[in-house]
Parts: structure tokens; C-alpha cells; sequence
């Protein structure tokens, strides 16, 4: 089967669209940066592409709150065409701003089965401020496409609106549909419990990711496409050491790879 | 300023929508616990902060309401339209937004949303603004509030209102529309330099005379001055000689801001390339050039270097296929007054400086560097006497500093992987903001090498980017000036972020591979003045009509057009037969584009504006007409007091204090704001180990696919200055060479940058030290062969005010010269970290430990602690041969992987690298002073312990790759000191064989983290 078609959304601020581009090549997609504009004035076609990708970034520099503005745009412009797209057997990822605008867009957690509401939310981190840091995270067993067969995963945050939020009726629908599909941790693979910095954002049952109904689309705060490489890590200083010393060879990928690994996987 | 507020009789076109958050809104928690802390006690019960959009244009009640669902969030926000939102209990409420004409980037993201969504665009003169309203429950005293609420607004850039809840409930805050209502006058002056030299030097000092205006009635009869031009006498006689003799007319006020911009202090750099003693060509060339000429000369085949000094950036190769660029800036002036607004221009300035190096290289690395005071420093600095207009605190200043970096570099999606930061008192009355950038550019683009670039004749001049408004006038004139009452205001602005993302991406991204311009620079100081003139003599001439530029506000002055450093823009040149492809590329992509001129060959700057000419100067004159400074120095090494005290007999809490220091201690909370991820190629991060320590150095990956690595570091030592400012210079290149060394940097694949940020630099006294470390800059660089690639100066870092008493005062920074390296390594998977890894590892100095505790944190630390101020005189030397052997040796030992972590030795010298390397490893250290390769006269534990000595560096190397380490190692200075243990605690046996310290690595953490914990 021929390589599955990746759209990479970029413009207005989109930032990660290159390593997120990359990350999905690594994984033996065919990934193809698209600015929002091209698609809006139909120089591009959503339907052309299996998977579609909305990277990291500060689409308009999270003003009028992160990932509105953008997910604004999308729905004046392209909301046909991406109700289309996401309603057909493929796959939509959103990572950190990019979930923002998903979830502001209401594609996910689309708790009824129906696209188009905003459910949850992603607010202000408790300390009120950016957070660049690692995390570990859990995987729940989900009908979720992306995590199938990942055990868990070491991968940075980077954002200043990333504390999951949802009313508690909407919080008990979500664990109950089995929803959440990644979650924070604490080092020794307990939960993170809300507690800083394991938890970065006081994310409410520690949810880092959610996805819909279909398990087709996913989107979540950390960033797999920052480790892609062993060299990625933050502590592959020391993981080199230790393997070196065992006489093991350095494992090349990094864990985030498997995500879109599993994305390709998916349409062979 | 010559603003005007729209208040209350426009409430009905005007609509004005309030979003509450009615879930815990971090946001209020963080500003309640700082007015807590700033009121000292628990006077401030509850905050509520609700944002606000006020919409001038006429709308039915339908749109708004689709308006108003659009910007709040439905989950955890509810909105108000046209009805003052009344929370149940609050004493007193307060509303923060913009003054006229300041850049709003919420206002503005709103007004563009709201268009989309309502299907029809904005006329020009309607607008969307922000600000935010905060309701306050708390027994307070309207002056009370006052004073809280003024930790959080800045006059310069922001209005207030005020409101207790009585007279807040009778109608809410009104409306208020912050709409620039400029009153210019629209003629160009011609302005008169016959005058003597008195009336010359008051000219430049106040700026031309602005002609009172008639249709203004209250500023009738008053004449104002526009403004320092800040020319020097020699400079306004040389412009009044030509006007009278070569062009026989007065100059225009045009003709003569565009001289004052192109000569500058800023532009020019009048003193580097003044003439100083016998310095006949002047700093620069005699000693920073010259040294890259050399290297280069002496490099050959080998030679880095692809574009120096030149561009707005340095470039070097590195690979077969891409160069990397590099530039590091200042923005003293501008954050002094507004610290987010000065700090975020300028690091989204410096990226403009890739962007416009060569034909547009791709912004790759930020990085930063702050010079503060104490930020818990209280006591406060005036401009006027009478404890009138106050300075902000450095805490304030701190604090907006670190956000405005923050902010341009995370929206920009550019990684900030390495910083620092540098603590003096004398940093109080301006600081110093250091903001640089790395680009990544392919060498050769359609054929072309890429770091060329030639408008030609009848190209278009093309404006890309932002608009242009009032702000940034005289910012070029501004920072050749101390800080004082007369600094005008309007050389604050903020930054917009996003509107140059675009702008950067198209270009980088699709224009420049397209091959759709011929030449590109930034709008920067001068604004187009500067950018338009400079690109002209790539062909020989322009021809530019004021009347096309873009405006954000109908009415301004020519001139201010002509020399506005409004941001976001860049100028380029457009073949005629790209021009339609080009714009339409911009439009697609949301960015403006517009065509203000052509490139002409006829030797002139011809400036027009409402189809007269208003400029007419050759561009000779413009750019080289400036006379030549001849200055003179006068400079000695004075003899510094000697501190005298008994080496204390345990050094465990010498080293708690030392960690706890300023300047050393940890600055977890800088580094986890900046992302330093993203773009994927982070490699050696700035926090290092499970102990999260701080380095002094980074790696990146630039090409994802490459495990080839760019190096960067930095450092700067402006206490040395105190004792020589040859040693201060020497060190602050040996040691930003060794930082990167020590994570597996190669120094023949390295360059450097200099920052030169001095003070009082008309004394010569500064001259001189000035001369003294240009000195050193050129005898260690050629020693080195690292070659200077790219610098900028800042030559009057000084404050002239009040103190609290009334007393006169003058606060000039120490002069400080910041050393910025940047390499280039070939596989970065053999890059270190500094955290000790394993248990059983051995510990090695390699380096010569010296008594060089002159100017030191040790002895600062002791002189603290006794209340002495004496800075002893042992500077640290540095021998440059020995050391660039030692590292190219320790280059080897990298290259064949045998350390297992380094750490480079800085402030605070043995003691805190050992602890360091042990907090980040969370692993113990055993040690044996007595080991230390060191001087003979050195004989104390404490100095043996917190030298400064240059050339050191601290390894760990694995019990079985030892040997072939030593052997490596042989015929330079290397002593195994003990090995890494793993009970966690750092022990140290002195030179009588006792131990002189034993402390948990717990304690180290704890006083390495305590200070800014809470930050």
C-alpha cells in the first residue's frame, strides 16, 4: 500500500509543523505542510489526505484564548469539509495547540457521537505561567488508534493553557466511554494525582489526552514529535552511559515515534 | 503626546463585551498572591479578573452576540455584551488597557476573528480593544489600591480607572476607545541651521522646533522640540556646511531626522569607529576586524567564516550544504521603561536580523542574557527630583523582562535553550537585555550564494509586514542618550509576535526558494530611513514616496513615516516582473505588502510626499559624510584594597553560601518558561541531570535528519572590569570558548560575538578601559582562532535622577563586555552533560587552580558577610595557548567517548562545580584538595576551593575507560581528584588531609534552589 497522505496544517502561527511533519515521514507517512489559506481557497483538498495534523504552536499568539482564533477561522471557512473528513475512516491529530483548537473546533471528546460542540477545556496552567518540561505518561486501553500498544512514554509539555477542564457530569461521561487516552504520571508510574510538577498544569484526573468516540481522532497536550530521537530525551546523557556500560547498543527512535507509527499502521 | 481619548459620547456606536471565567481562574490566583506579597499581608481577599473587548464599529445585537460567543469560552467563561458584569461582594474595581497606539495583540486577533466571523472586514478607522477589568474584595483605601494596582500598569503604555463598588454599580467602567486621534501637521519644515555652536547643541539636544499649530488650540503659541537628534557639534556644523555650501538651501526636518538616524551612535557606532590615541582606525577595525582578518588569513582552506560584520548577522559554515548565522543584540533603553514591551521587541528584532542576513536565513536558536540588580532591592531611583517619577524596581523589571523573551520567543516558535543571567547592584538604573539569534540558511539558493544580496536598479521597493505608526520614534537617537526625564515615551512599544511569524514564514519558507527578491533587510533602528538608505547603496540610489507607506492612523508627519521603528516590517527589493507574483504570494498569506518606491543608480536619496520632494541628499553625504570622533583615554590599573581574613577551618557553609549566591544560584523557573524544544532539535538542554542544574552551554540539532550540532554559550565576567579590563575581556572569551568545550564543542569550528555595553563613554577613563579589553579581545581571539563574526555596542548605559532623599545621583552599569560563542559540532550524540553519572566514576580537574580570587564570588561573598568591599587584585589570567591546548586535547577525548560528563569551571570556581555536577547527578563526590594541580603560593583550603582560575574544567570518566583517558591526557595539567560515590553527599579533604567539608547533596539542592523557588 502506498504511503498514507498526511496534511500538516501551518500559518497564523503554527509552529511545530516541520519536527510534526517529520516525525510522520519517520514513520513512513507522507506528510505534506499545508498552510490554512491553501485549503480555504481550495488550492488544497482536506479529502485528498488520510491523515490530518494540527501541529503545535501559537496559532494567533493564543489571543481571545489559545487555539479560539484558529479553530474560529476553520469553522467559518471549512467546517463542510472537515465535518467530511473526520466523519470518513481517517485519522485527525492535534498536539498541544493544535488539541486546543480541537477541542475549541468540538471534534473532540464528541461525546455523543456528534462533531461541532465544545465540551472541555483546556485553561490556564495553575502556576499561571508557560511550562517547558518532560513528563511521563500512562496509557489507558482505549478504542484510540494512536496508542495502540504503547505502554507509556516519556515526552515534553510546552504550553501556558494546558489544564484539562471539563464539568463533572462531562468528566464521568468521558472516564465512563473510556475516553482518556493519556495520562499524566508520577516517576515511579503512580498516578500524578494533580501534584506539581508530575501533573504541569493541574490537568483534572490528570488527563494529558483525550479521543472521540471513533478512536480515530486524538489530541493531546505533550508533544510526541519532540522525541523521535534517542537523543531527544532529556536524560539520554544518562541513558547512554548506562547502556554503553551494559555493552548495549543505543536504541536510535525515540518513544513519541509510536504514535505515528501507529497512524501509518492504521491504513496499511 | 499628541493622543486624544474617545471617552463616553461614543458609547453608542462603540460596544463593549465583558468575559467572566467562572471556573478557578489561575490567572486571578497568581495576581491575588503577588498583591498579597506586595501588601505584605492578607488585605486583599479575593480577586476576580474578567477580560474586556470594546468593539467601535455599529453592530446589531445578532452580531454581537455571535462576536461575544466566539471570544468566550462555553465551558469556563460567560460573557456580557453592553452590561457592566456586577459580581456579588467587591470593594473596589480596576481596569487596565491600552493607551492610543500602542500595539494590541489581543484587540487586534479580535478584530480580525470578528471579521471572518461576520463575513465583512473592518473599516480603517474602526477597531477592536482589549483590556481587563479586575474586581478587588478587600478593606483598602482608595490610596492603598492605588498603590497595589501600580504594580501591575505601567503609565508609559497603559490607562487605569478605578472605581469603588458604589460608584462602579451606578454604570460599570463606560466605555472607552482608545483611538489614536492624531493632530500633525502634514507640512514639511525647512529648518534653519544658521545658528551658532550654542544653538546648534540645543537643537540636537531638544530636537526641531515644532511649528505651533493652528488647528489645535490648546497647544497654540507653544513650541515643543520633536526630540533629541543627538548629533555631536561637529555633526551639525558638517550638516549645516554642506546644506549651505554644496546644496545652497536650509535642510527639511526630513532630510535632517534621516541624518541624525543614519548617524547615530546606534547606526554609526560613532565611538567604535572613532579615532582613540593612536588608534588612528579606530576600535573596531584595530581590534576586532583586524583579529578576524588575521584568523581568516592565517585559517585559509580552513577558514569558518562566510560573512562577517557586514550583514545584520555573522555567518559561518556548517556544512557542505548550510551556514548558520548569528546575532546578539541589546535593548537596555527601551526595557529600562517598559520591560515587557523593550524585552519583546527586542527579541523579535533580533530575529528580523536573521531573516534579514543574506537573501533570508531561517530564525533557529534564541538566545538571552539579563544584567539586573537584586530584584528584593526596595530602595527606588527618580527621574525628577521630589520622589517624582519613579524608576520601575528591578524586580519589576526583572519580572517583565523574563515575560516579554518569553512571549516573543515562544509565539515566534523559535527554541530558547540557553541564558543567563548577572547580578549588580549598578544595573539599577538601566539594565542590560541581551536578546540573540541563530539562523540556519542554505548556502546556496537557485545557483546563488546565499549570503549575497544586490537590489538593483529599478527594483521596487517593497514594505512587508507591520504598518506604520508613531511608535518608535527617535528609538535610534534615544539609545545614544543616558536615560533621563526627557526620554520620550514614545521609543516604547510592544512587540507583535504573530504578525511576524507570517511574515518570517513566507519569506523563509516560499519567497526566498522562489528566487521572487533580489535583497532583504530589516526595519530596525531608523526604521525605513535607515533600511531604505542602506539598501540603496547596493545599487546607488532610491526613490521613495511617503505618501504610499501604509499607515496604522490616518495624519502623520512625513518625517515620523521616514524614521518610525514601528516593528514587524522588513524592506526588500522586487524585480518589476516579480512584483505581482509577490504580492499576491503576501496576500495569501495574510501579510501586507506595498510597493513605497524603486531602487534607482543616480546616487541619490530622493524621499517624496504628496508628489514634492522632501528629501534630496546624496547618498555619499548620507553614509559618509559623518565626521570622524577623535577621542582620547586615559587609563591606569589601580591598586585595589587587599582583603584580609583567616581561611575559615570548615568550608560546608562557605559552600551553602556560595551556591545561594546571585549570581549562582539556580534560575529553574527563566528556563522552564522558554521552550527549548521545539523545533526538535534540542539536544543538551539548559537544565542538565534529575537535579536540574543549570549549563553554561547548548546543543542543537538543526537539520532533524543530522546528528550534527550547533554549540552555543556565553559568558562575561563585569566584576573583573573593577580590577582590569584586559582580564575581564580575556575571560569572558576563554571561558565562553571552555563552556562550550565542555559539552563537546570543537574550538576550530568556532566563532565568537561581542556585546560591548559600556557607560559614560565620553570620559576617558571608560575609553580606556574600553581600549584595554578591545585589546584582549584581539590577543586571545588570535590565539584561539576564533574569529568575530558579528558585534553591537551600547556606549551609554548611565541614569542621571534622584535618590529617595532628593540627592543627585548617577548610576552607570559596570562596564560589560558579553562573549557569545557558536559552533558548530560534528555529531552531537557524543555531547555532554554536566550531572556526575555513575558511582565509581572518577573525578578530574584538568587546569592549572591559581590564587586568582581577585574580584571573585568568594570574596564577595566573605566581604558580605564582614560588610568589606575589598575586591583583592588577583584577577584571573588567562594563558590562551596553554589553554586552547588543553581543550583541543579534551576534544579527543570527547571525540573517542571517553567522559562521561564535564562541567566548565566558572563563578565560584572548584567548590560549586563539584556541586553542581553532584546535584544534577544526585550522586555523592569523594575529593582530595590535595591532589590539585595548583600554584605553589597557593595554600588555603577556601581559595584552593573558590579560585576563579581560567582553563578549568571538571570531567568524570568511567573506571574502565580511566587509562585511556590519563594517557590522552598526558603533558597537559590533569589530576584525578576522587571518584563520584553513591551515598549522596559531597565530602572534601583538605590539603592537611582532614575533611574540610562533608554536606548531603540534599543541602547543596536546597541552597542552589532557595532563592528563586518562589519566582
Amino acid at each position: 500500500m502506498a504511503k498514507p497522505k498526511v496534511l500538516v496544517l501551518t500559518g497564523y502561527g503554527i509552529n511545530c509543523d516541520e519536527e510534526t511533519a517529520y516525525a510522520f515521514s519517520l514513520a513512513g507517512a507522507k506528510p505534506e505542510i499545508v498552510h490554512v489559506n491553501d485549503l480555504i481557497d481550495g488550492a488544497r483538498k482536506l479529502m485528498n489526505y488520510q491523515i490530518l495534523s494540527f501541529p503545535g504552536g501559537f496559532s494567533y499568539g493564543d489571543d481571545t484564548g489559545s487555539g479560539n482564533a484558529l479553530a474560529s477561522r476553520i469553522r467559518n471557512n471549512l467546517w463542510q469539509e472537515l465535518l467530511r473528513f473526520t466523519e470518513s475512516d481517517k485519522l485527525a491529530l492535534g498536539i498541544c495547540n493544535g488539541f486546543q483548537v480541537m477541542v475549541n473546533l468540538g471534534l473532540l471528546p464528541a461525546l455523543n457521537g456528534k462533531y461541532g460542540v465544545t465540551e472541555v477545556a483546556l485553561a490556564h496552567n495553575n502556576s499561571a505561567r508557560y511550562e517547558c518540561r518532560w513528563v511521563d505518561l500512562g496509557v489507558a486501553a482505549t478504542e484510540c488508534v494512536f496508542s495502540r500498544g504503547i505502554g507509556g512514554m516519556r515526552v515534553p509539555v510546552a504550553h501556558g493553557e494546558g489544564k484539562f477542564y471539563a464539568r463533572p457530569a462531562v468528566l464521568k461521561q468521558l472516564e465512563k466511554k473510556g475516553r482518556v487516552v493519556f495520562r499524566y504520571l508520577a516517576p515511579a508510574g503512580a498516578p500524578a494525582a494533580g501534584v506539581f510538577p508530575h501533573n504541569p498544569n493541574g490537568a483534572l484526573n490528570d488527563i494529558a489526552g483525550v479521543c472521540d468516540g471513533s478512536g480515530r481522532l486524538l489530541g493531546m497536550m505533550p508533544h510526541p514529535e519532540r522525541n523521535v530521537h534517542f537523543m531527544h530525551r532529556d536524560d539520554w546523557t544518562l541513558l547512554k552511559e548506562g547502556y554503553r556500560r551494559r555493552g548495549e547498543e543505543l536504541p536510535q527512535q525515540g518513544e513519541g515515534l509510536a504514535v505515528f507509527k501507529n497512524a501509518v499502521e492504521y491504513f496499511k | 503626546m499628541r493622543f486624544e481619548l474617545r471617552v463616553s459620547s461614543y458609547e453608542k456606536m462603540a460596544h463593549r463585551i465583558e468575559i467572566e471565567t467562572i471556573i478557578d481562574d489561575a490567572r486571578a490566583g497568581v495576581m491575588l498572591e503577588r498583591m498579597r506579597r506586595m501588601s505584605g499581608g492578607r488585605a486583599v481577599n479575593s480577586l476576580q479578573v474578567v477580560d474586556v473587548y470594546t468593539i467601535d464599529r455599529p453592530l446589531r445585537r445578532a452580531q454581537l452576540e455571535k462576536i461575544a460567543a466566539m471570544l468566550a469560552n462555553p465551558v469556563t467563561q460567560r460573557a456580557a455584551i453592553g452590561k457592566p458584569l456586577m459580581p456579588r461582594a467587591f470593594d473596589w474595581a480596576f481596569e487596565i488597557g491600552f493607551l492610543p497606539g500602542v500595539t494590541d495583540n489581543v484587540g487586534h486577533t479580535a478584530r480580525e476573528a470578528a471579521a471572518d466571523l461576520l463575513g465583512s472586514e473592518f473599516a480603517a478607522t474602526q477597531g477592536v480593544y482589549s483590556s481587563r477589568l479586575v474586581f478587588c474584595r478587600g478593606k483598602l483605601s482608595r490610596r492603598r489600591i492605588r498603590a497595589l494596582v501600580a504594580g501591575f500598569y505601567n503609565p508609559l503604555i497603559q490607562r487605569l480607572q478605578i472605581k469603588d463598588s458604589r460608584s462602579y454599580r451606578r454604570g460599570g467602567m463606560g466605555v472607552t476607545v482608545p483611538q489614536v486621534k492624531l493632530v500633525d501637521r502634514m507640512e514639511v519644515d525647512q529648518v534653519d541651521l544658521e545658528l551658532d555652536d550654542k544653538g546648534l547643541r540645543e537643537l540636537s539636544a531638544r530636537g526641531i522646533p515644532d511649528k505651533p499649530l493652528a488647528a489645535c488650540p490648546e497647544r497654540a503659541g507653544r513650541v515643543e522640540g520633536r526630540g533629541p537628534l543627538a548629533l555631536d557639534l561637529p555633526s551639525m556644523k558638517v550638516i549645516r556646511d554642506y546644506f549651505r555650501k554644496v546644496l545652497k538651501r536650509r535642510p527639511t526636518d526630513v532630510e535632517l531626522e534621516s541624518l541624525a538616524q543614519t548617524w547615530s551612535e546606534h547606526c554609526k557606532h560613532t565611538i567604535f569607529a572613532a579615532e582613540l590615541d593612536e588608534v588612528k582606525e579606530g576600535v573596531f577595525h584595530h581590534y576586532i576586524a583586524r583579529a578576524t582578518n588575521e584568523i581568516r588569513r592565517k585559517q585559509g582552506r580552513k577558514d569558518i567564516c562566510l560573512s562577517v560584520f557586514k550583514d545584520n548577522s555573522g555567518g559561518i559554515v556548517f556544512d557542505d550544504d548550510y551556514m548558520v548565522t548569528d546575532k546578539v543584540e541589546t535593548h537596555n533603553s527601551p526595557s529600562a521603561l517598559d520591560p515587557f514591551g523593550g524585552a519583546i521587541t527586542g527579541i523579535v528584532g533580533v530575529n528580523r536580523d536573521t531573516i534579514g542576513f543574506g537573501i533570508g536565513a531561517k530564525p533557529l536558536i534564541n538566545r538571552y542574557g539579563y544584567c539586573f540588580a537584586d530584584p528584593a532591592e526596595t530602595r527606588f531611583l527618580y527621574r525628577l527630583p521630589g520622589k517624582k517619577d519613579p524608576l520601575l524596581t528591578p524586580r519589576r523589571i526583572a519580572d517583565g523582562v523574563i515575560d516579554g523573551v518569553q512571549v516573543g520567543g515562544n509565539c515566534s516558535g523559535i527554541p530558547t535553550p540557553h541564558g543567563f543571567t548577572c547580578f549588580d547592584p549598578r544595573y539599577r538604573g538601566k539594565p542590560l537585555v541581551f536578546v540573540g539569534t541563530i539562523g540556519l540558511l542554505p548556502r546556496r539558493i537557485r545557483g546563488k550564494r546565499a549570503e549575497q544580496k544586490k537590489a538593483l536598479v529599478g527594483d521596487k521597493i517593497v514594505m512587508v509586514g507591520g504598518r506604520v505608526g508613531q511608535d518608535g520614534i527617535h528609538g535610534a537617537t534615544f539609545s545614544s542618550e543616558a536615560l533621563s526625564s526627557g526620554s520620550p515615551a514614545s521609543a516604547v512599544q510592544i512587540g507583535d509576535p504573530i504578525t511576524q511569524k507570517k511574515l518570517s514564514d513566507v519569506i523563509v519558507k516560499e519567497a526566498r526558494d522562489k528566487g521572487l527578491y533580489n535583497s532583504i533587510t530589516d526595519n530596525g533602528a531608523g526604521g525605513l530611513s535607515c533600511s531604505v538608505a542602506e539598501m540603496a547603496r547596493e545599487c546607488g540610489g532610491c526613490r521613495v514616496d511617503l505618501s504610499a507607506v501604509p499607515l496604522k492612523y490616518p495624519n502623520l508627519s512625513p518625517w515620523k513615516i521616514w524614521v518610525s521603528e514601528s516593528q514587524e516590517r522588513m524592506t526588500l527589493a522586487v524585480p518589476p516582473k516579480n512584483l505581482n507574483k509577490f504580492v499576491r504570494l503576501m496576500t495569501r498569506r495574510g501579510v501586507e505588502a506595498t510597493v513605497i518606491g524603486e531602487f534607482t543608480g543616480d546616487g541619490n536619496c530622493l524621499v517624496e510626499y504628496a508628489g514634492k520632494l522632501v528629501m534630496d541628499v546624496p547618498l555619499k553625504f548620507l553614509h559618509d559624510g559623518l565626521p570622524k570622533k577623535k577621542l582620547r583615554s586615559r587609563y591606569r590599573v589601580k591598586r585595589q584594597p587587599e582583603p584580609r581574613f583567616a581561611a575559615p577551618r570548615y568550608l560546608a557553609k562557605e559552600l551553602l553560601g556560595m551556591l545561594d549566591r546571585l549570581n549562582i544560584c539556580g534560575k529553574e523557573f527563566i528556563a522552564v518558561q522558554y521552550d527549548h524544544e521545539v523545533q526538535g532539535g534540542s539536544v543538551i538542554k539548559p537544565l542538565q541531570g534529575k537535579g536540574r542544574v543549570l549549563g553554561e552551554a547548548a546543543v542543537v540539532r538543526p537539520l532533524l535528519h543530522s546528528v550534527r550540532g550547533v554549540v552555543l554559550s556565553s559568558a562575561l565576567y563585569p566584576g573583573y572590569g573593577d580590577i582590569d579590563p584586559y582580564w575581564m575581556a580575556a575571560c569572558a572569551i576563554d571561558a565562553a570558548i571552555r563552556n562550550a568545550v565542555a559539552v563537546g564543542g570543537d574550538v576550530g569550528k568556532m566563532a565568537l560575538l561581542d556585546n560591548f555595553c559600556w557607560c559614560s563613554s565620553d570620559d576617558p577613563f571608560r575609553l580606556g578601559q574600553l581600549k584595554r579589553a578591545a585589546q584582549a579581545c584581539y590577543d586571545m581571539a588570535c590565539v584561539f582562532n576564533t574569529p568575530f563574526i558579528s558585534g553591537k555596542d551600547s556606549m551609554y548605559n548611565d541614569f542621571r535622577g534622584y535618590d529617595s532623599a532628593g540627592r543627585s545621583v548617577q548610576v552607570s552599569v559596570p562596564p560589560t563586555l558579553l562573549v557569545s560563542s557558536l559552533g558548530v559540532v560534528a555529531d552531537s550524540g557524543k555531547c555532554l552533560s554536566l550531572d556526575a553519572k555513575y558511582p565509581g566514576d572518577r573525578v578530574y580537574l584538568l587546569g592549572e587552580t591559581k590564587d586568582e580570587l581577585g574580584a571573585s564570588e568568594y570574596l564577595a561573598h566573605k566581604a558580605g558577610s564582614r560588610g568589606g568591599r575589598s575586591i583583592g587584585n588577583n584577577v584571573p589570567r588567562v594563558d590562551a595557548k596553554k589553554n586552547l591546548a588543553l581543550y583541543r586535547r579534551f576534544e579527543r577525548a570527547v571525540a573517542e567517548e571517553l567522559p562521561a560528563s564535564a562541567i566548565s569551571l566558572t563563578l565560584g570556581g572548584l567548590g560549586v562545580a563539584l556541586a553542581k555536577m553532584a546535584i544534577a547527578g544526585g550522586l555523592g563526590l569523594e575529593i582530595d584538595l590535595g591532589v590539585v594541580l595548583r600554584a605553589r603560593k597557593l595554600k588555603r583550603d577556601d581559595y584552593l576551593l573558590f579560585s576563579e582560575s581560567q582553563g578549568r574544567l571538571l570531567v568524570t570518566v568511567p573506571v574502565e575507560r580511566a587509562e585511556r583517558f590519563e594517557r590522552l591526557m598526558r603533558g597537559m595539567s590533569c589530576a584525578c581528584l576522587g571518584t563520584v560515590t553513591d551515598r549522596p553527599r559531597l565530602m572534601i579533604q583538605g590539603l592537611a588531609g582532614k575533611t574540610v567539608a562533608d554536606v548531603s547533596v540534599a543541602d547543596l539542592e536546597e541552597a542552589y534552589k532557595r532563592r528563586f523557588r518562589d519566582y
